[in-house]
């Protein structure tokens, strides 16, 4: 997880609405339990290259709901090795807090104008994503304080040793 | 103030009143975790601490990958059930069937309590008047750890539906009908309560169909407020449980009306579930496979409904039918009524409790290109086998009516045909 005051840069891999989360992690590969070996077959359905040529620090956008479907943290775990920030219009409720839980950076902005391979700059302090290719900014929703400070414990676990 | 359900329920387990909005953190009271979302769960709490806080409020099982279908499957087992031993958790391993059933039917969820589990489908028990929702597996953690969890007090939808359902109607179009108008995405972060006649009517194992498919709109949980039909169900079941919760008259929500009257046999389309249409609109579409199973239809109620369809009849010729109770209780109840006779004259395949092709990671899976019709809750592509398969959702009827054609069918028109 990247410090707040941190910026990010990445380039954008473009999805639809309603990513769901057999898309981003099919069910058959729920028996592994690490992010290295998840990561192999991210997305593998419906972009069957993007476990091969996902760089890290790559950025992933979408429409809306991204991550609906089951609460397997496998999902978020599959991504969150190579992928530096999940940017969509909205988020499904699970993935949502597994996201911030296990330290996948997530943040609601509009997409619409965003395409596949611009080069993205993200500030989480200011909640602004700029788009490098288009010369674009767009306003992100800022985190509320609650969500802040269990991302700047670094997830939910360091979060609750923290206040134990 | 006045409050919603959803909104007492997070003060009691908070120990303050609190609303809609406000992050709390939350006691809970039952926590569910099964062997997909177990592993992952057990690693976050050892990483806090040594031991479970409360293990007489955990309950485990097993049932997506039962019996074990690889190798990978046996060692997850394995681990969980060492871990069962060694905390003094109740572990149902293999024996009972899938999670969101056995959790209820056994009487380990109470009206008004807050209760997690390590799925999504949680939501279900809202059935019998808790607060029930999905979670992580470091969510998970965190609350064995702890015995407590964050949450945003959820916004109330109160879907309010009046009227009656209509002959071959089931809770399960009523649900697909509620989905398809709000979207798949229409419920985020928010309560689901169902109420109204057509609700009252309806006993718990139907409720569980309703609650079951909140999640498919977003929804943080489905939830019905607890009354004599839930008291009747929780008898010899459990003890104790507040039977009087229910949202006040003033409590801020948003309403939505239906009037169950209007419903007609819906599907969903493949690959989303909000892709709602009547079953007349697909029908003659060509099945290879059909499933009648799952948390959110494969309870005794769904059984018999295909049952009496499929008396003196036989699966059409090219498909295949796998039927799977939700749990052992219902599969022995279905047994001693001759269901399960029925099924097998009819040349179905009845398997033993557990998920089955529901998540597609076990057996009956789809091939490319083929076409399933299932009584489960998702049909997102590759959820049930191959990527290219596609997924068509309905009710126990319409599935039976359509493996006994060949073809989708609408349960009326198959009724018809026999009583002609
Ligand atoms: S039956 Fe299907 S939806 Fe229900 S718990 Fe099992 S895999 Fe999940």
């Amino acid at each position: 997880m990247p410090r707040l005051n941190e910026l990010i840069k990445g380039r954008a891999w473009k999805f639809n609405d309603d990513v769901d989360t057999d898309a981003i992690i099919p069910g058959k590969y729920l028996v592994l339990n690490s992010s290295e070996e998840l990561a192999k077959h991210a997305f593998e359905n419906v972009r069957p290259n993007f476990a091969r040529q996902v760089a890290v620090g790559d950025i992933v956008v979408a429409g809306e709901n991204f991550g609906c479907g089951s609460s397997r943290e496998h999902a978020p775990l599959a991504l969150r090795d190579a992928i530096s920030v999940v940017i969509a219009r909205s988020f499904a409720r699970i993935f949502f807090r597994n996201a911030i839980n296990t330290g996948l950076p997530v943040l609601e902005c509009e997409t619409m104008n965003i395409s596949d391979g611009d080069l993205l700059q993200v500030d989480f302090e200011k909640a602004i994503v700029r788009n490098e290719t288009t010369q674009e900014t767009y306003a992100a929703t800022p985190f509320p304080p609650f969500i802040r400070g269990i991302i700047e414990a670094g997830g939910l676990v360091n979060y609750v040793k923290q206040h134990m | 103030m006045e409050q919603t359900l959803s909104e007492k329920i997070f003060s009691k387990a908070t120990g303050r009143d609190v609303y809609a909005g406000e992050f709390v953190e939350a006691k809970i009271d039952v926590a569910m975790i099964h062997d997909i979302t177990g592993p992952l769960a057990v690693r976050t709490l050892y990483d806090i601490t040594d031991r479970v806080q409360d293990p007489t409020k955990v309950i485990l099982l097993f049932d997506h990958q039962v019996p074990a279908d690889s190798i990978a499957a046996a060692i997850n087992h394995m681990e969980l059930r060492k871990f069962a031993l060694k905390e003094g958790i109740l572990n149902y391993d293999v024996q009972e069937g899938v999670c969101h059933q056995v959790m209820v039917e056994k009487g380990h969820v109470l009206p008004g309590e807050l209760v997690i589990g390590a799925d999504s489908h949680t939501c279900t028990y809202g059935a019998v008047g808790a607060f029930a929702t999905g979670v992580g597996s470091t969510d998970m953690g965190v609350a064995l750890a702890t015995g407590m969890l964050w949450f945003r007090v959820p916004d109330t939808i109160t879907f309010e539906v009046n009227g009656t359902l209509g002959r071959h109607v089931y809770a399960k179009d009523l649900i697909l009908a509620i989905i398809g108008d709000v979207g798949a995405d229409g419920a985020t972060y928010k309560a689901c309560e169902f109420s109204g006649e057509a609700i009252r009517t309806m006993e718990i194992p139907v409720r569980m169909t309703l609650c079951n498919m909140a999640v498919e709109m977003g929804g943080k949980t489905g939830i019905i407020a607890p009354d004599e039909k839930t008291k009747t169900f929780l008898e010899g079941r459990a003890l104790g449980g507040d039977l009087t919760l229910c949202s006040d008259e003033g409590a801020k929500r948003t309403t939505r009306s239906y009037d169950a009257t209007e419903i007609v046999p819906m599907v969903a389309r493949p690959h989303r579930v909000d892709d709602v249409v009547p079953v007349t609109d697909v029908e003659g579409q060509h099945i290879d496979q059909v499933f009648i199973g799952s948390c959110t239809n494969g309870r005794y109620e769904d059984l018999k409904v295909a049952a009496d369809l499929l008396k003196g009849e036989s699966v059409a010729r090219g498909v295949r039918m796998i039927i799977i109770p939700a749990s052992r209780t219902e599969y022995q109840r279905a047994l001693r009524t001759g269901l399960i006779d029925t099924f097998t004259e009819a040349g179905a395949l009845v398997e033993a409790p557990c998920c089955g092709p529901c998540m597609g990671g076990s057996f009956g899976l789809l091939g490319p290109e083929e076409v399933g019709l299932s009584t489960s809750n998702r049909n997102f592509v590759g959820r049930q086998g191959s990527p290219s398969a596609a997924v068509y959702l309905c009710s126990p009827a319409t599935a039976a009516s359509s493996a006994i054609q060949g073809v989708i069918t609408d349960p009326r028109q198959c009724q018809a045909m026999k009583e002609m």
